[in-house]
């Protein structure tokens, strides 16, 4: 049994093809259905995203799924093969492991790290088990890739540091003021950068809002927007010491804020901190300010050096995952090779034991002179044989729970003794409702 | 004599291991170390307070008039408060500085000569564990602020200069550690004060005057004068924030030349030999 998958990512296909391939969330039904349909394919999960389009498959013929389940995913989108192959990647066995384990902890992420893709891939999953696609392999194995990300999440910091330019800013002013409720959020101009800032910011528990911009009715509207005051440009200034944040992004040519004011308002407010953010390019907040105690000045270049410096953050702690990935991997490895040794020699030992069965019958039945004793000794005979040919592959089969190529012995014993599959008609134990 | 001396050992040996757990939280930024060490050090204190039980009914009187066991009274009281402010604040990482120096002052309490001292019976009076346990915790507390004084230099310096090391993220908020400065300094300014009071009271019945100019007294004014002056800027003109830090750490420059050094380097009253039976 082997975790097949296929699939492409933002890292080898543009989004032009990315979004022909994505499978509406409203009807994942009929793509699982007849993706379960493949002939080679025994279990069933897509995950699609606007990133990523990946198809999870449980195969005993890996080799034929790839190409199934490729051919699947020109077919279903009304593709030719042709234009998808160069995006498509596949994996099999323990590399398929990885791979899963790997996107679920977003270390295959455009944004090492962002946490929306666990989310999607559980999302993946509820419609998998919804429509009854996933069965004991696939559902043992997408649980452990939650939790696997979940560990990953706790043990390392991969995902404690903003990168993105507003998240950043918010962050900074967590550092500075502990807990932004209460405080109060100035935004001087109307900006598209501001206003996205100012975003983040009442989204993280900001209370007050107040906009200031030389046209008022600007300032009026983006006020309306976030249940906050408009100021009028010409005494914003007045207003200062009742703020603790601003973010600034007027096209003023000019400082809008010289330190001297700043100063000033410093005194104001008694010397309690003020987290002062200057999107604007020239800048309208004069850099002196910075020097005051209780004035912590940012400017666009200084946040995107925060952002560069967490990423790099990132990439370190991305690092300790891997090694957590390999850990899970082997893990992981170690079930799936166990999972059908034990079935295998109970369907061997049954078949013998048939056949000895059957030909003991027909022997004693034309024997009919023997005594007890002497019909026991042959049927013992009989189970000596069996146990003696049985002897040395149950100790191989049994040795393939400690990894190495435990499937190619199994697949052999099975075709040789013509056993039958013990996982097809496995119920489904840990299956998650909807 | 025995278990005294094995507690000692054991809950300077809890220390140890508190303060590895703290550091290790702190450079290998992960709260679970810092977690298992605060139950750990739950621990350590209460061993420690046993320990002051046995000695007090060894030496029969309250056990701390020897260099020993002043060094060990203000370990412990640094812990004990430190506990309560994790308990209140959250403050681990306050742990990688507090616990270590409860470490380092057990260790040389250990270095120190452990003698039981017979208080000279004119001292003898309940206002000296009051006096004591007022200067100590007071003291401690005032350790404390000098603590979170630094780490506010350190998180300011960063914010200030745009460079984040790998502490930042460790560091509480500004917010907090000027709060748990001005907590610390409203603390230990009233023990303080009180411990002053006390003593004066005290040197009252054992000697007939409040005051005599000892230098440790002459330094205790000055180092109380210095907090008062700093809770007064605090209260009335708005410092705060770095203004706030570097004054609480160069008072506690002042009060550790008050603890130690006028005990060790100085003549008068309070020195360790003054207390025994001449």
């Amino acid at each position: 049994m082997n975790i097949v998958i296929v699939g492409l990512s933002h890292k080898t296909a543009p989004v032009e093809i990315r979004e022909i391939v994505a499978f509406p969330a409203t009807s994942m039904e009929a793509p699982l259905q007849q993706m379960l349909e493949l002939p080679s394919v025994s279990e069933a999960v897509i995950v699609s995203t606007c990133n990523r389009v990946e198809l999870y498959a449980i195969s005993r013929q890996p080799d034929a799924a790839v190409i199934e389940m490729k051919q699947f995913m020109a077919d279903f989108h009304d593709l030719k093969l042709e234009t998808l192959q160069d995006h498509l990647y596949d994996f099999e066995g323990t590399a398929a492991i990885q791979h899963v384990l790997r996107v679920a902890a977003s270390l295959d992420s455009m944004m090492v790290g962002e946490p929306q893709i666990l989310g999607q891939i559980k999302t993946a999953y509820g419609y998998a088990c919804e429509y009854k696609t996933v069965g004991l392999i696939l559902n043992r194995f997408l649980h452990k890739a939650f939790s696997v990300a979940k560990r990953v999440r706790t043990e390392t910091a991969i995902a404690n540091n903003a990168v993105s330019v507003s998240f950043a800013a918010v962050e900074l002013a967590r550092k500075i003021f502990d807990s932004l409720e209460n405080k109060t959020v100035m935004l001087i101009g109307a900006g598209e950068m501001c206003e996205l800032a100012a975003k983040h910011f009442v989204n993280n528990g900001i209370s007050k809002v107040l906009v200031t911009n030389r046209t008022f009715s600007r300032a009026e509207k983006l006020a309306e927007e976030f249940d906050g005051v408009a100021v009028s440009f010409d005494n914003f200034r007045e207003q200062l010491h009742r703020v603790d944040i601003v973010l600034s992004s007027t096209g003023a040519p000019d400082y809008v804020l010289n330190a001297k004011k700043l100063k000033e308002v410093c005194k104001e407010r008694r010397y309690k901190p003020m987290f002062l953010i200057d999107i604007a390019v020239p800048r309208d907040i004069d850099p002196a300010a910075n020097k005051l105690d209780s004035i912590y000045l940012y400017d666009v270049d200084d946040l995107q050096g925060v952002v560069q410096a967490n990423l790099k953050e990132r990439q370190k702690e991305a690092a300790k995952a891997e090694i957590i990935i390999k850990e899970e991997v082997n893990q992981f490895q170690n079930w799936l090779s166990t999972l059908e040794v034990k079935p295998t020699i109970v369907a061997l030992r049954q078949q013998l034991e048939q056949i000895r069965q059957a030909e003991l019958d027909k022997t004693l039945s034309s024997l009919n002179k023997l005594n007890d004793k002497e019909r026991k000794s042959i049927e013992s005979m009989t189970c000596a044989i069996v146990n003696k040919i049985l002897h040395h592959p149950t100790h191989i089969l049994k040795q393939t729970n400690n990894g190495g190529d435990g499937n190619l012995y199994l697949d052999t014993v099975r075709t040789l003794f013509d056993l039958s599959d013990p996982l097809d008609r496995e119920p489904n134990p840990d299956k998650v409702d909807k | 004599m025995g278990t005294m001396s094995l507690l000692f050992s054991i809950t300077t040996l809890i220390y140890l291991i508190t303060s590895i757990l703290y550091l290790a939280a702190m450079v290998s930024q992960r709260q679970q170390a810092s977690r298992v060490g605060r139950w750990v050090l739950l621990v350590g204190v209460v061993l420690h307070a046993t320990c002051f039980a046995v000695r007090h009914s060894t030496a029969g009187g309250t056990p701390v008039t020897s260099l020993h066991e002043s060094l060990s009274f203000f370990a412990w009281c640094l812990i004990l408060l430190f506990l309560l402010l994790d308990l209140r604040f959250r403050l681990s990482v306050m742990g990688a500085f507090a616990v270590p120096l409860a470490f380092l002052l057990m260790v040389a309490s250990g270095l120190s000569p452990d003698v039981v001292v017979q208080l000279n019976p004119v001292l003898k009076s309940w206002l000296f564990p009051v006096h004591i346990t007022f200067a100590f915790l007071g003291n401690a507390a005032f350790a404390l602020s000098f603590g979170a004084g630094v780490m506010y230099l350190i998180q300011n310096r960063m914010l200030k200069s745009k460079r984040f090391t790998g502490i930042y993220q460790l560091l509480p908020s500004l917010d907090v550690l000027d709060k748990v400065n001005y907590t610390c300094l409203s603390i230990g300014f009233p023990l303080m004060t009180l411990g002053i009071i006390s003593g004066a009271f005290w040197a009252n019945t054992a000697w007939g005057t409040y005051w005599r100019w000892d230098p440790k007294e002459t330094w205790a004014l000055i180092t109380w004068f210095l907090y008062a002056a700093l809770l007064h800027g605090r209260l009335t003109i708005g410092w705060r924030g770095r203004k706030a830090a570097i004054f609480s750490i160069i008072a506690f420059m002042f009060l550790l030349f008050t603890f130690l050094g006028v005990n060790l380097l100085l003549d008068g009253y309070h020195t360790f030999e003054a207390f025994a039976v001449l």
